[in-house]
């Protein structure tokens, strides 16, 4: 391996160490894409907790039939809770904060275009987030009624009007999802100006990492999908402070509309949420196989195209709405559509793998895994797009199982291998192997444990957000087993935790290339700079550092 | 990495042992409810559902062997050897192979569009099939009203229908209505589900192909009692079903031994919510008590309908089903006893 140039930069840190209140408003007040970005995927991280203790507890509660740990109160609460959570609070963090750590730093930029607008996006999230959840002490106003919001993550109108929803739980949930939408907004435009206008000297668009690719597409997503939402949530606080009728059947409004709405935001969504899991694996895949992404050129393809399609499948929320049969047939037909370009997806990387030397690090773990729960993920979804299954198994456990598998066994894992494969370039240490072998297999035991059933229980009839079930319905078994698999996830995640710990203690040093990889950021020290390199880069190929490493065989000569 | 390679099998087995779900759950004679398993049609759409799922699942199941085994192939075969760093020949991409791929999902997924249209067409009906049996189905905050406009009366939360009319096979031709929020009618064995929402009329069509006892749930989240929104569908001959009927166009019966708990009912608040036919209850908020000793259940199938649970539900209905709209009626044990033998008589 060839040594590269490093800024020289990395004394200094230990010798002189700030207090800690100056610490603290170097956090606070900065506008450094880096310190944001870990700003970012902590908070994430701690949403992560917060709302798989959720679910535990939900588990618990269905573990066995007639169970009475929850009052059907507290249980609406929980699953409202757990969705919104995950879906705003954790997903979109975290992906928004790698895209801001790493976008800049794959494209050799110094930072992104508007540093103080990124903070901004960053502080309206997390008091988003924590308008939510202070729901839980807030929300029971004059009229003592709920606490947190129980109306679902989708909150489907009329359920959420005055009339069925008193006290102020649905407004905390709007405020709240109203007010971190305006954040991702704002980082949106940020990454995409970024992208387009501040790429260093050589990389030209089809020379861009595919992570930049995928959080290009993934952040015009965000910009065309996140309006309707918010635009949704105001008519919606104008129905609930205001009297107006919109999504009010009894005043002439239109509960069908909510979900038109709702669903325009909410399946672009589930591609914002799922993009990054790609990016992240068409990162860490060439690298531990040791070898090019196969067919870059249909790569980004595909992913321009998912953006493209992805606008027009909303409907398939809402199949079983009473929709005319042509209407169901067509937007069938769209779903469809989206699953040639994701297989197209899955195939480069197995392409990838095929031939090629693997080692199998904890993030290509990761990232294995998450290619074997995505391909259950995706074809169960093939499935739910074929209009008369999905009229039987629509809001059932087995659309709860399907969206998991994409959701956790898709954006979760690759997450994780996110997380091992930069975490040395983030902090400079390196995390445990061994303990991050540990988490795996737990947590892929785990998962699949939890997960798998409820594909069963659905298809025998149960539907999701029931709080209690009859014991004579045959779900026992396959609630039982899921409630079993959660344990064997918390084990999972505790071994993650004590190795973040330990490693940010007493890790090994990483040094600025440990996986021995082939993008920018790895050219630098870590953790990098502030000013992130001393020069700016010039690159000639999708793989700069590979070009340096093999001069005799570099890239640009293929491309 | 074989244990992954072993993961990854047994999940394939998983995968494969699916069709032996697909065997009929046992029938109960004893009237219990069986499982409300997608895999035990007892009518038509919900077997031509079933037919075009295996069609996807087959389908999807060879797409997942195929992947699958080239996934552990390549995890197996090409794991980097003890010693070896050198890097792997680099193959940046091919033409036809990608080609291939692009077309023949491309392909596969014209199959799938084409078979699924025919059965969506076939099983969405707009207008009702010719000799069908209508009936309203209305969704309440937690309970289901049964309308059967052709013979009159209201029922709620056992939905009765028959399997023949003049000895012919019978479509069930449901309008779908809802009083509040959004539910959904449900029933696995005997249609895929239907949304029922405010404002908005929806039909949904069953032809049974069985008699029997089917059970269901409301499907879509509705509030916080959405979990024991249950569904019964009693499929009978055609001349108990026609007794039936005949029993519940009657008015309800007026046993003079238990007029104290009559008179008690209907000085309370009770028909403020609750119909009786043949007496002033006349409420339509709340189940229709006419014939309540015909069902099965109370408080839409969260406990079986018996003197005792009854005597609770009278009692203080939170105590069975938390947070449903009725509320304790405050009467004292005898109260409760008058009018629970009371309607015990209205059969």
């Amino acid at each position: 391996m060839t040594t590269l140039p490093q800024p020289g930069h990395a004394d200094g840190q230990g010798a002189f160490r700030a207090p800690f209140l100056s610490r603290m408003h170097e956090w606070i007040a900065t506008a450094d894409h880096k310190k944001l970005g870990v700003m970012y995927v902590t908070t994430g991280l701690i949403f992560f907790l917060i709302g798989g203790l959720e679910a535990t507890m939900m588990r618990w509660q269905l573990a066995v039939p007639g169970n009475t740990i929850l009052s059907p109160e507290d249980f609406n609460r929980l699953f409202t809770m757990h969705g919104t959570t995950m879906v705003f609070l954790v997903g979109m963090p975290i992906l928004l904060g790698v895209a801001n750590y790493f976008v800049p730093l794959q494209i050799g930029a110094r930072d992104l275009a508007f540093p103080r607008l990124n903070a901004f996006g960053f502080w309206l999230f997390l008091f988003g987030g924590l308008l939510l959840y202070f729901s839980y002490f807030g929300a029971q106003g004059l009229y003592g009624m709920g606490s947190a919001p129980d109306v679902g993550w989708f909150a489907y109108a009329p359920l959420t009007e005055r009339t069925y929803s008193r006290g102020h739980s649905t407004d905390y949930w709007i405020l709240g999802l109203l007010v971190s939408s305006f954040g991702s907004i704002a980082t949106g435009i940020n990454l995409i100006t970024t992208i387009l206008t501040m790429r260093c000297r050589g990389m030209t668009l089809m020379k861009m990492p595919l992570l930049v690719w995928l959080m290009l597409i993934d952040a015009i997503l965000i910009m065309i999908a996140m309006p309707p939402l918010a635009a949704a949530q105001v008519m919606l606080l104008f129905d609930r402070l205001m009297g107006a009728h919109f999504f009010d059947p009894q005043g002439g409004g239109s509960a069908v509309l909510w979900q038109n709405l709702f669903w325009f935001f909410g399946h672009p969504e589930v591609y914002i949420l799922i993009l990054p899991a790609f990016a992240y694996v068409s990162e860490i895949i060439p690298v531990f196989c040791r070898k090019v992404i196969f067919g870059y050129p249909l790569m980004v393809a595909a992913t321009v195209s998912i953006g493209f399609i992805s606008l027009g499948v909303w409907v398939h929320h809402m199949f079983a709405l009473g929709l005319s049969p042509m209407v169901n047939t067509i937007f069938m037909g769209s779903t469809f559509l989206i699953a040639i370009p994701t297989g197209i997806k899955m195939f480069n990387w197995v392409g990838t793998m095929f031939g090629g030397k693997i080692r199998f690090d904890t993030p290509m773990l990761f990232s294995t895994g998450f290619l074997a729960m995505f391909l259950i993920g995706g074809l169960t979804g093939v499935m739910l797009a074929t209009v008369p299954f999905d009229w039987q198994v629509s809001d059932s456990y087995f659309v709860v199982g399907h969206f998991h598998y994409v959701l956790f066994g898709g954006l979760v894992f690759s997450i994780f291998a996110a997380i091992y494969y930069w975490f040395p370039k983030v902090t400079g240490k390196m995390l445990s192997e061994k303990l991050g072998k540990c988490q795996f297999w737990l947590l892929f035991i785990g998962f699949n444990l939890t997960f798998g059933p409820m594909h069963v229980s659905g298809m025998l009839g149960m539907p999701r957000r029931i709080y209690t079930y009859h014991a004579d319905r045959g779900w026992e078994l396959w609630n039982m087993l899921s409630s079993i698999g959660v344990l064997i996830q918390i084990a999972g995640v505790l071994f993650f935790a004590w190795n973040v710990f330990r490693s940010l203690r007493s890790g090994k040093d990483a040094g600025a290339d440990p996986w021995d990889a082939w993008t920018l950021e790895w050219s630098t020290t870590s953790p990098p700079p502030e000013y992130n390199f001393e020069e700016e880069p010039v690159v000639h190929s999708r793989r700069p550092l590979w070009d340096l490493k093999h001069p005799e065989d570099p890239d640009w000569k293929y491309e | 990495m074989p244990s992954l390679a072993m993961v990854s099998s047994c999940l394939l087995g998983m995968a494969l042992a699916l069709p032996a779900l697909a065997a009929d759950p046992p029938i109960c004679a004893d009237g219990a409810a069986p499982s409300p398993t997608m895999f035990a049609p007892r009518s038509i759409p919900a077997q031509k559902i079933l037919d075009v799922s295996w069609f996807v699942w087959g389908i999807c199941g060879l797409i997942f062997i195929v992947m699958a085994a080239l996934m552990i192939w390549c995890i197996v075969k090409y794991r980097q050897k003890p010693g070896d760093d050198t890097e792997a020949p680099q193959v940046y991409g091919s033409n036809p192979i990608e080609l291939a791929w692009t077309i023949i999902p491309t392909v596969i997924v014209f199959v799938l569009f084409l078979v699924s249209a025919r059965t969506i067409f076939e099983i969405d009906h707009t207008s009702p099939p010719p000799d069908s049996l209508e009936i309203t189905v209305v969704g309440h905050q937690w309970w289901w009203e049964f309308d059967y406009p052709e013979q009159g009366f209201v029922t709620a939360n056992e939905l009765h229908v028959p399997l023949t009319r003049d000895g012919k096979s019978v479509p069930i031709y449901l309008t779908l209505e809802s009083n509040d929020v959004i539910h959904s009618f449900w029933v696995p064995q005997l249609a895929g589900k239907t949304d029922v929402v405010p404002n908005r009329i929806n039909h949904l069509w069953l032809q049974p192909t069985m008699t029997g006892t089917y059970v269901g749930q409301c499907a879509e989240y509705c509030g916080t009692q959405h979990a024991n929104m249950l569904i019964t569908v009693v499929v009978h001959e055609e001349e108990d079903f026609n007794a039936w009927v005949a029993n519940q166009q009657a008015d309800a019966v007026n046993d003079p031994s238990v007029a104290s708990g009559r008179n008690l009912f209907l000085q309370t608040s009770c028909i403020n919510c609750h119909r009786i036919r043949g007496t002033v209850a006349n409420g339509t908020f709340a189940p229709d008590l006419t014939h309540l000793m015909s069902r099965s259940v109370i408080g839409s199938g969260v406990v079986a309908n018996t003197p005792e649970n009854l005597s609770t539900w009278v009692y203080d209905p939170q105590i069975i089903k938390p947070g449903c709209r009725m509320p304790s009626m405050k009467l004292s044990p005898e109260e409760v006893k008058d009018v629970v033998s009371y309607l015990l008589t209205l059969k």
